[in-house]
């Protein structure tokens, strides 16, 4: 096994970051925090609509306002097809809604809460995120 | 304060999160996910630090009757491993493996302007509309 681009600080630290918004939003709003759940109600329930809006909104905002506090250079690159992206926004987000959660509801907040549903989750997808990773390097 | 502010501030530090961790990135994702390959085992490290928040968080906070700004806390009432859960995560997981986007970094990434972040967004919302459609 060879470790490569490895960033511990810089991980850990977003990880915090994203474990203190999950408790601002369990502690205040009585919510956890799953992106899949807070972002697909806005299209399919009229149920703390503002809410989840703001969250999105605010999900958007922090990259920006990383980009103009801390640094301006932000590390993104997609490579792949038009049509691999589609399928596998399709796959996410029928995915997610079918299990009823993605990594930070099934795995920051789930396995938090020791549930035995999120914790299973997050091993399946991992598995399954993994094998694709490893077969698509076998057929390129 | 209320729960639309609140809102607003919790999404606004995941994004912040997110970006620092450098999960925006899908590649930086995928290098998690070629644990067979060139492995760069930074994701333990972002899950590990939020745990290490949200673990003592939900633990200490189980006999609050309420939460701060609204009157109940909404917990998952589902309890039982069923195939929908392995189905769901399993598909999950391969649209992952794909690209290395899941939901929050697909969002944050809309903040990098760029195209393939919008299709993949829009994707994902139809995935949404037709899993409701399919399972109604």
């Amino acid at each position: 096994m060879q470790i490569v681009n490895f960033t511990p600080l810089s991980a850990f630290i977003g990880g915090l970051l994203i474990g203190y918004s999950a408790l601002i939003f369990y502690l205040l709003n009585g919510r956890i925090a799953g992106i899949s759940g807070i972002f697909s109600n806005i299209f399919l329930s009229k149920t703390n609509w503002v809410d989840n809006v703001l969250f999105t909104i605010g999900i958007i905002i922090g990259p920006f306002l990383y980009k103009i506090f801390i640094n301006n250079e932000v590390n993104f690159s997609i490579s792949t097809s038009v049509d691999t992206l589609i399928i596998a926004g399709l796959l996410v987000g029928f995915g997610t809604k079918l299990g009823g959660g993605c990594t930070s509801g099934h795995g920051v907040c789930g396995i938090g809460r020791l549930s035995p549903r999120s914790i299973v989750a997050t091993l399946v997808f991992m598995l399954t995120a993994i094998l694709t990773v490893f077969v698509k390097g076998l057929v390129s | 304060m209320n729960t639309k502010l609140a809102s607003g501030i919790a999404g606004i530090i995941f994004g912040l999160g997110l970006t620092v961790s450098g999960m925006i990135n899908p590649e930086k994702v995928l290098g998690f996910l070629n644990i067979f390959g060139a492995w760069d085992p930074s994701l333990i490290l972002v899950m590990g630090g939020a745990l290490l928040v949200t673990t003592p968080m939900f633990f200490l906070s189980k006999n609050k009757e309420k939460p701060m700004l609204c009157e109940t806390f909404s917990l998952p009432t589902l309890t039982k491993i069923d195939s929908k859960l392995i189905l769901g995560a399993s598909i999950f997981g391969i649209g992952w493996g794909l690209i290395g986007l899941c939901p929050g970094p697909a969002i944050a990434s809309l903040a990098m302007l760029n195209t393939h972040s919008l299709i993949f967004v829009g994707s994902m919302i139809a995935g949404f509309i037709l899993q409701k459609i399919i399972f109604k």
